[in-house]
């Protein structure tokens, strides 16, 4: 796990340790070079101040050529244990004597080196100038054994390894124990924060343990609370109006749409029945009067019939255009290939002229008895539009883009001019007078309202007196 | 008249529809015996024989076909439809219900009650006189009655 993630508690345990453990092991080290060097010097110093006194005591044994003195003097070495070879050399150089007896060749240079003493692996040796007078006598060596020094070495490494084991332990308990004065108020902002995030629930306040930083934080942290609170109550509260309000308001459409319905089933009622009465009228005129009716009388009569008629389809249509804007979508698969033969077979049985071409057509999805009345107004206007062209003839036929699946009905009627393309689609728009083509204007309308309810789109292309072609695209299901 | 020998109830608040609705059944031969009234009480009336109609007629002899105008002033003819249907001396008699507008919303509730067809009435006349002239030859001629 990298640093960064460990938990807090751990890493200033961690910094704490290794801080110690760095300051001790420093002075200790610095406290056992300072040792050493010390020691050494003074093992120097002892064995010079050793080897003075024998070269001043083993004077005469030179001066009289007495080896039995030299040796003699040597053997009072042994009061000093750590030296473990000695020994005398003349002026000429030769070995005069040796301490102990025993001492090999070995453990004995043949001949003497410069004053000074050197230290070597395990041992401290030198050489002495024996002088009287100014005038050198001989040489004294001297090996002292460097073994007890180094076990006294050994003892103040365990003791100083101890040390430092023992204090880091100290410290690593202490640190325990005192890192909860600083990590229990950042883990209890923590888990607090935690309990927080988990419940969502801002009413819950951190305890603030004193005022250093974290205290600050907590502060911080518990204001912060305080707003988001505040803030979520009033959002709540916003919710609740906005909801009341909705409902409100969705209550007043509901009666809104009511009293619409109402009223245009009262204009369909009551404006219907009068004109029932004209019609009814003018031809119960022309059945019980007919005979005695000139020309002109018969020709007002039928604009009587027709302008009432007229009326009734205008009635008729505005209606389906305002049940369309208020009724449901209860969409369903539509075989369309189906629907638009029934369509055709209830629209077009009176015109044998018009030349069809139906493709194949692939089913839609949506509302059957709104899709059926744009198919029906749709195939009504290319009927109605081409039929007057000498050789009316209708294509119907589907594609799919990305996201539609796109039907047209396209003839070779009279066509519009595509600067006028969009008032097309508006409620009471013609393109066309009442003389040349019959119509109310709403028909494009309704076919508008039906699609764009189905979330699809309908546009046209047309060319004057060639023809025209109404798209309606549907989203792919 | 014999209200006892009525082939068909015109309930009809509209006089211009009912005349209309007249001259063509007797244009085809079946307004002899048609009788008119003009709302929904007094089809009640006339139908169980209450009010002016006490005593004048059988509540049991009812008439072949009941055209019935749904819109009407004092009682709509939802209400007279409910009361024929649940009435076990009359319930057989074909009602047919009249109304100008395909915007009705009853027409479910009609058909819920027992009613025998539902016809909107078309403004144009050539439809209306044809529709009239379906129902009278379907009710009094096709149709093959209870009794």
């Amino acid at each position: 796990m990298l640093f960064k993630d460990i938990p807090i508690r751990k890493k200033l345990l961690r910094v704490i340790l290794l801080i110690n453990g760095i300051i001790l092991l420093v002075t200790c080290l610095t406290f056992l070079v300072y040792e050493f060097y010390v020691f050494r010097k003074a093992t120097t110093e002892k064995l010079s101040t050793i080897g003075k006194i024998i070269s001043v005591n083993s004077t005469a044994a030179l001066v009289f050529d007495d080896h039995d003195a030299g040796r003699e003097i040597l053997a009072s070495l042994k009061t000093e244990p750590h030296i473990v070879a000695a020994c005398l050399y003349n002026k000429e150089g030769n070995l005069f004597a040796r301490y102990p007896d025993t001492a090999g060749i070995k453990s004995i240079p043949a001949a003497p080196g410069k004053q000074g003493y050197i230290f070597t692996a395990s041992s401290l040796e030198g050489y002495e100038l024996i002088v009287q007078d100014g005038k050198p006598l001989g040489t004294l060596y001297l090996k002292s054994d460097l073994g007890t020094m180094y076990e006294r070495f050994r003892l103040y490494i365990i003791i100083v390894s101890l040390v430092v084991v023992v204090s880091l332990l100290l410290v690593y308990l202490l640190s325990r124990i005192l890192q909860r004065q600083i990590t229990y108020p950042v883990l209890a902002l923590a888990q607090t924060a935690e309990v927080i995030s988990n419940e969502k629930n801002y009413s819950v306040r951190a305890v603030r343990h004193g005022n250093d930083e974290v205290g600050r934080l907590t502060g911080a942290f518990n204001e912060m609370l305080e707003q988001i609170e505040v803030q979520n109550n009033e959002l709540s509260q916003f919710a609740q109006t906005l909801e009341q309000k909705v409902h409100e308001r969705t209550l007043q459409f509901e009666s809104v749409n009511k009293e619409l319905e109402a009223f245009s089933y009262s204009i369909s009622h009551d404006l219907r029945a009068p004109l029932r009465g004209i019609i009814g009228f003018t031809s119960l005129l022309e059945e019980k009067y007919g005979n005695n009716l000139d020309d002109e009388a018969k020709r007002i009569i039928g604009i009587i019939k027709n302008n009432t008629l007229k009326m009734g389809n205008l009635i008729d249509d505005l209606l389906t255009f305002s049940r369309m804007g208020r009724q449901d979508i209860i969409k369903s698969n539509i075989p369309v290939s189906d629907l638009v033969k029934e369509v055709i077979n209830s629209l077009a049985g009176k015109d044998p002229k018009i030349s069809w071409n139906i493709q194949s057509l692939p089913d839609c999805y949506g509302d059957i008895n709104a899709i059926r009345q744009v198919w029906v107004n749709l195939v009504s206007n290319a009927i109605k539009y081409s039929g007057k062209a000498e050789h009316p003839a209708i294509t119907i036929g589907s594609f799919t883009n990305k996201v539609q699946v796109v039907f047209f009905v396209k003839d070779n009627g009279s066509g519009f001019d595509m600067k006028y393309q969009h008032k097309l689609f508006k409620v009471f728009q013609r393109l066309h007078s009442a003389d040349e083509f019959e119509g109310t204007g709403v028909g494009l309308a309704i076919v508008e309202k039906i699609i764009a309810k189905h979330g699809g789109s309908v546009w046209a292309e047309a060319e004057k007196n060639k023809g025209a072609t109404f798209y309606f695209g549907l989203p792919k299901q | 008249m014999n209200h006892n020998l009525v082939d068909i109830l015109l309930v009809e608040d509209n006089l211009y529809d009912a005349e209309l609705t007249i001259h063509e059944l007797k244009k085809h031969n079946m307004g002899n015996n048609v009788f008119h009234v003009i709302d929904g009480e007094e089809a009640l009336e006339f139908i169980f024989a209450t009010g002016k109609y006490e005593g004048k007629r059988e509540v049991g002899n009812s008439p072949k076909l009941i055209l019935l105008d749904i819109k009407m002033p004092k009682v709509d003819g939802i209400e007279v439809l409910k009361a024929i249907k649940s009435d076990d001396r009359i319930k057989a008699t074909p009602v047919v219900m009249l109304t100008s507008s395909k915007e009705d919303p009853d027409i479910k509730q009609c058909y819920g009650l027992g009613a025998n067809s539902y016809i909107v009435k078309p403004v144009n006349f050539d439809g209306f006189a044809q529709a009239i002239m379906n129902l009278g030859f379907y009710w009094l001629l096709l149709n093959h009655p209870v009794k």
